[in-house]
Parts: structure tokens; C-alpha cells; sequence
């Protein structure tokens, strides 16, 4: 009994450590520990792209959805907004997704049109090897994707070249290739000299020059018909990274700040009163048994609560409903114990035996249960789109700490509270329903 | 007992509720929202009053969408849902409402067609998925009891069950969208999935005490009919039943009556989701067992 009642005292500690941690952080509006509120609560804006991988090789599709991922994070960066989040989503069989996608979440931005404009700004550039083909009279020039795209830029600025026209010495524009792209440049050029290597920008051939001989410096130079102001656009946006494959926007949607504020604000209110509501209807049936299993819950929650805050998830309205449902869950292995308890204590044990063997009687429903309910939020995180993992993965971390919840810190309490002795008051408390007698 | 002996009323209640859903799912139909069929649909305010509803489809006729639905939502708010807009079509169209009126934007939303099928696709593949490891598990789960119900008997008759789960909040939403002009969003998809992982749970207790009267009368030698056992069963789950559909019950109501209007429909569908799941589970999950044992020992 001694044992349990240092435990129970921990586990109220602990209980106390947590709802301070997650009340402190959100009162101190400079935490690094605020909820994480999705666009749907928050306000923002989020678009979807579909990557273009027709002209990429199967083996560097990855690698150019990462780097697309890289330079559209600078982008978005420029875009000065607080906390942006791009993510990509792979094509796989497995997963049924057919097509590579960029996601991008920006959080207070409500201005659709001016983020799409911002992030259309982002050339797209790739080198294709020229070859040409003689159908009949005509000689029909082919484009050959290399792999070396703009995923291996590193920069590029202006310069005057000498090609000029009239006195006037031609913009250029000077490219820069990391050490990767200069080899691959390098390997490019040496095996096709004579051949053409032009250069894409935007899918449009902007320069056809031929290859005199191998670069192996890892520089490049369009000469295409620049004007000096239209050389200095393309390079600044260069600067700012150039993507490997071309983007289309696929879907978009904004949610304006008042819709958000609303939702959370109610959102918070109903899930205070909903507790309340619960708890009281606890503390009615199920008497102190009731009691230690409103406040296992409320631990519950500041656990739950403690973990969003620290993974961090990203709370949306989905993943709210997964934390309410999961909520029922951890009252419902809660409700299984004590209705065991009491058909023990109906057979005439005494209340702490009742106690223990009803635990023990509840364990394989409560695994069961769990399980079943832990491997259908695994398969929906899997398959499932991102609302449906925003809800899958709430559910699975409620799943796993309604199990603590349930088999360890009601278990530590009520053990800690019910003696072994037989007395009047003790039935009354560990009975349940609103009569005082039981049948 | 009262259930056990009184099972052929309660399959023909089954019967009767799960063809009133899917009458109203066939009537009714499921108007699916633009997260599936890919269209934009537009929420906005008007802080001084909404115009009359017809003014705002003229407002945006500007842009030649064909079908346009405007739907009233709040006091003040409308829904404007359209084919896929471009960003321009967007500005015009936003152009075109405050010009009679001071308008707020709320949301917008923009799916492609192509991103909407894919979605359905993968939602449906997700259900079926976790119905089958559902099975797999409680046949599992089972194994140790196989009579006179073979263990992968229980796991097909819980997936039964969540069938008949799923279609009658389906079906109720059918007739709630018919009536209110709401639509299947994602997250009435969401409900859905949380009611499987409920439904799951609620059947799992009544299954977990037959296992365990089974268990036990093979130990100490009781031969007991099949349907005692399944009757026991339920008279001692009944009230855990009850209370734990109770308690969801107040934190869904608090939801509906508190909660934010994005989740007072999916607050809706858990309701009659987990009422119909509670009265499947104590009604007809464990019954359903004894024609199935009856069907076994022939």
C-alpha cells in the first residue's frame, strides 16, 4: 500500500508537471512550446503543386523532388512569412499517389494570388543535348534531357560579353555549378563535342549554344537576346535557386484569420465543457472510482496536450476530433475496469482484491481494443491524405497514452486509496450507480 | 437474456434501419463536396447584411463558371461553389461581390480535378485497408476459442457490423445534406474512420466476455447453450455499453452546441454514429453469432 501511495503521489506530481508545462507555455506568448495550429486554425494559405517528372529519369526523380523542395523553401522564405512548411509527397505504388507533389503551407498568408505569383517567379532551368534527325525534307531537332538541371546551381550573375553588336558589349548571364553539377557538366561536354547543349528556361530554349570543347571549370554562359534589365531579373531569380522540373499549381485554399480564431476559441470552449460534462457524470456513477478516473483524464489530456506541444504535431480540426474521440477511449478502458470491479466486489471480495482482479479481468478488452485501434491509425497514417493523417496521428499517440493512462495511473490510484478492509463505506464508494443500495 | 430471446425483433429492426440508410443514401445521394470532385468553393462574409442570394449569383456570373451553387451558411456568411478557378477568375469574382456590398473573405478553397478523384480513391483504399486488418486481427485474437464459431468468424462478423455502422450515419447524412445543403467533406470521411475505430472497440468488449465465458466453461467442464452464453455475456457488458456511448454522447453534444460550426457536422454524424454503433454492439454484433454457430454445427 506504501508502494502505492509514493507512486500515486508521483504520478500526481507528474500530472501537475505537465498541465503546468503546457498551461506556462501557452500563457508566454515567446515559447518555443506554443500549439503548432494548422491552416484551418490559424488562418493561411496552402497550395498544392504537381512536379513534372515526364522529363527526369525514374533514378533521379528523388533527388529533384528534394532539391525542388530546397530552392521552393528559399522562395518561400523571401517571402518573409513567420513559419512556413513545404513538404513533398512521393509518388508510389504503395501508397496510391501517382503523382510527386509540393506542399506548401503558408501560415497567415491570405493573399492567394500574390503567394502564387511570388513562387511563379522561380525559373526552372535544365540543360538538353540537340539532336537531329532528317525525316524526308525537313530536319526535326530532338531535345534530350542530361540531368543537369537547376538543382545544381549555385548562383549566377551578369556579365558583358564580347558577342556585341555595334559597339555594344551583349549581356550574358553566367552560371555557377556546384561541384557535382561542374563534374556532370564536365562529362556532358567532353562526350559531345560539336553537338548542341542548349539551355531551358521555363521549358523554352533561351540559348542553343554548340560545344567547342569539355568546361571543366563548372560554368556556363546563356547569351540568349537579353536586354541588361531583362539579364539582371533573370539572374536575381537564378540567385534565388531555379528548379529542376517544372511546377503547376494543382489546388489552393486560404482560410482568413476570423474563421480561425472562431474555431479555435469554440473549439476550446467545447472541449472544456465537454470534459466537465464528462467528469461530472464520472464522479455521479462510478463515485470515487469516478473521481480517480476525472482525474486520470484530465492527465491524460495534459499529456496528450504536452506531447502535440513537443513533438510538435500540427493541431487542425481533424486532429482535434481525434483527440475527443480518443478522450471517449481513455474513459471507456476507464468504465471497463470498474464495472469488473464491481461484479467482484458483488461476489463478496473485499474491495482490494475486488480491485486488483477487476484490472486484471479488464486487461484483455482494454488490449484488444488498443491494438485493433492502434493498427487502424497506423494503416490510415499510411494511406491516408494529410487531413486524414492529421487525424490518424492523434489518434494513435491518444491510443498509446490512454493505454498508460488506463493500466498504470487509475491502477496506482485506486490501489494507493482502497484499504483491504471490509466496511459499508468502502462498497458505497467503489459502487456505482445514483441509488445508495445496489440490488 | 432480453436481447438473446428477443433477437429476431432486433435483427428485423436491423433490417429495417440499414434499409431506411440506404434508402436515403439511393434517394437522397451523397452530394459530394470539391475535395472529391476537385471545383473552388468560396466562403464569404457580409458584415452589413447578406444581399438577397439571387444578387450574389449575378455577382458572380462576371465570370462565365456555368453551374454555380450559392449557399446561405450563418446569419451572414455564403457559400459560393464553383468549377476550379484560376487566381484571376478568383480577383474577378471577389471584385464583383464587394462592389454592391463590403464583403469579407473567409475562405477559399481551389482543387483540381485530378487531386479530387485520387483522393476518394485513396480514402476508400484506407476504409478497406483497415477493415481487413481489423479481421485479421480479431481472427488472431480469437484463435483460442474456435467454437462453435470458428476465430475468423468473429472477425467477419464485426466487419458486418462495421458495415451496417457505417451506412446508417452514411445514410443519415444523406438526408442531412439534402436538407441543410451540406456536402462530403474530408471530414465527414474523418467520422467515418473514427466510428470504425469505436464501433471496433464497443464489439470487442461484448466478444472479449463470450470469449471468456467460453473459456471458462471449457476448464471446469459447464456445457452451456450457445445463446446463455451470448445472453450472459451482454447482460454483463450492457451498462459499460451504455455508460461509455453516454459519455462520447455529452462531449459530442458539447461539440455541437459549443464547438466550431467546421466540426458541427462531423459532431453530428459521430452522434448518430455512435448511437447506432451502441445499439449494433449490444443489439446485434453478439446475436448475430448464434445463427452463424447454428450455421457451423450443421
Amino acid at each position: 500500500m506504501t508502494r502505492y501511495r509514493v507512486w500515486a503521489v508521483v504520478a500526481l506530481l507528474a500530472g501537475f508537471g505537465l498541465a503546468y508545462f503546457v498551461w506556462s507555455t501557452q500563457a508566454n506568448p515567446d515559447s518555443a512550446y506554443q500549439f503548432k495550429l494548422g491552416l484551418d486554425l490559424a488562418g493561411g494559405t496552402e497550395l498544392v503543386y504537381k512536379a513534372d517528372m515526364s522529363q527526369t529519369p525514374t533514378s533521379e526523380q528523388g533527388g529533384a523532388l528534394a532539391a525542388l523542395q530546397g530552392v521552393i523553401e528559399r522562395r518561400v522564405n523571401l517571402f518573409g512569412v513567420a513559419e512556413p512548411l513545404v513538404q513533398t509527397e512521393e509518388a508510389s505504388a504503395l501508397s496510391g499517389t501517382t503523382e510527386d507533389r509540393l506542399i506548401v503551407d503558408l501560415p497567415g498568408v491570405t493573399d492567394i494570388n500574390a503567394a502564387v505569383a511570388a513562387l511563379g517567379k522561380t525559373p526552372t532551368l535544365d540543360f538538353r543535348l540537340a539532336t537531329t534527325t532528317k525525316v524526308g525534307t525537313t530536319t526535326e531537332t530532338v531535345f534530350a534531357p542530361t540531368g543537369l538541371t537547376g538543382r545544381y546551381l549555385t548562383g549566377a550573375s551578369l556579365q558583358f560579353g564580347s558577342g556585341a553588336t555595334a559597339g555594344l558589349a551583349a549581356p550574358e548571364v553566367l552560371l555557377n555549378f556546384d561541384s557535382e553539377g561542374a563534374a556532370l557538366f564536365e562529362k556532358i561536354t567532353s562526350e559531345n563535342v560539336g553537338q548542341t547543349l542548349a539551355i531551358f528556361l521555363d521549358g523554352q530554349p533561351i540559348s542553343e549554344p554548340v560545344i567547342k570543347e569539355a568546361i571543366p571549370n563548372g560554368q556556363a554562359v546563356i547569351s540568349g537576346n537579353f536586354t541588361a534589365n531583362s539579364a539582371r531579373d533573370l539572374v536575381q531569380n537564378l540567385n534565388f535557386g531555379a528548379l529542376p522540373v517544372p511546377i503547376s499549381l494543382e489546388s489552393s485554399s486560404s482560410i482568413g484569420p476570423t474563421l480561425g480564431a472562431a474555431a479555435i476559441a469554440a473549439g476550446v470552449v467545447a472541449g472544456l465543457i465537454g470534459f466537465a460534462i464528462v467528469a461530472l457524470f464520472m464522479v455521479a456513477w462510478y463515485r470515487l472510482p469516478g473521481v480517480v478516473a476525472a482525474v486520470a483524464l484530465a492527465e491524460y489530456l495534459a499529456f496528450m496536450l504536452a506531447v502535440i506541444k513537443l513533438i510538435p504535431v500540427t493541431l487542425t480540426a481533424s486532429g482535434i476530433a481525434g483527440l475527443i474521440i480518443t478522450l471517449g477511449m481513455a474513459v471507456d478502458a476507464n468504465v471497463l475496469i470498474f464495472e469488473r470491479t464491481k461484479e467482484e466486489l458483488a461476489e463478496g471480495k473485499d474491495p482490494r482484491e475486488a480491485v486488483r482482479i477487476g484490472f486484471a479481468r479488464a486487461w484483455t478488452a482494454i488490449r484488444d481494443c488498443h491494438l485493433t485501434m492502434l493498427i487502424s491509425g497506423i494503416i490510415l497514417f499510411w494511406l491516408g491524405t494529410s487531413i486524414v493523417q492529421g487525424f490518424a496521428l492523434v489518434f494513435v499517440l491518444g491510443v498509446l497514452a490512454s493505454f498508460i493512462s488506463a493500466v498504470s495511473v487509475s491502477r496506482i490510484y485506486l490501489l494507493a486509496l482502497v484499504p483491504e478492509e471490509k466496511s459499508g463505506a468502502w462498497k458505497f464508494l467503489l459502487g456505482s450507480g445514483f441509488r445508495r443500495s445496489r440490488p | 437474456m432480453f436481447v438473446v430471446n428477443h433477437r429476431a425483433f432486433f435483427f428485423w429492426l436491423t433490417g429495417l434501419i440499414l434499409a431506411a440508410a440506404i434508402g436515403a443514401i439511393l434517394v437522397f445521394g451523397l452530394p459530394l463536396g470539391i475535395d472529391f470532385t476537385g471545383g473552388s468553393l468560396l466562403q464569404v462574409e457580409y458584415p452589413n447584411g447578406r444581399p438577397p442570394l439571387s444578387d450574389i449569383q449575378q455577382a458572380v456570373a462576371v465570370v462565365p463558371f456555368g453551374a454555380v451553387s450559392v449557399i446561405p451558411s450563418g446569419t451572414n456568411d455564403v457559400s459560393i461553389r464553383t468549377r476550379t478557378m484560376t487566381p484571376t477568375e478568383h480577383d474577378a469574382v471577389l471584385a464583383s461581390l464587394s462592389r454592391s456590398a463590403s464583403t469579407t473573405e473567409l475562405s477559399f478553397t481551389s482543387v483540381g480535378p485530378a487531386l479530387g478523384a485520387q483522393f476518394a480513391n485513396k480514402a476508400v483504399w484506407a476504409l478497406v485497408a483497415v477493415i481487413l486488418a481489423i479481421v485479421v486481427y480479431i481472427a488472431f485474437a480469437f484463435r483460442k476459442v474456435s467454437r462453435p464459431v470458428p476465430s475468423w468468424g468473429y472477425g467477419l462478423t464485426v466487419v458486418a457490423m462495421l458495415a451496417i455502422d457505417i451506412i446508417v450515419p452514411t445514410g443519415f447524412y444523406a438526408a442531412w445534406c439534402h436538407f441543410t445543403g451540406a456536402e462530403v467533406d474530408s471530414l465527414f470521411l474523418v467520422a467515418l474512420l473514427a466510428l470504425l475505430g469505436y464501433c471496433v472497440n464497443d464489439v470487442i468488449v461484448v466478444f472479449d466476455r463470450v470469449r471468456e465465458h467460453l473459456a471458462r466453461n471449457e476448464k471446469t467442464g459447464v456445457r452451456e447453450e450457445f445463446a446463455v452464453t451470448i445472453g450472459k455475456s451482454i447482460d454483463e457488458t450492457i451498462t459499460r455499453s451504455i455508460n461509455t456511448a453516454l459519455t462520447v454522447a455529452l462531449a459530442l453534444l458539447a461539440l455541437i452546441y459549443f464547438g466550431a460550426p467546421v466540426t458541427r457536422d462531423f459532431a453530428l454524424v459521430m452522434l448518430v454514429g455512435v448511437i447506432a454503433g451502441t445499439f449494433s454492439s449490444i443489439c446485434r454484433s453478439a446475436p448475430l453469432l448464434i445463427p452463424i454457430a447454428k450455421w457451423f454445427e450443421k
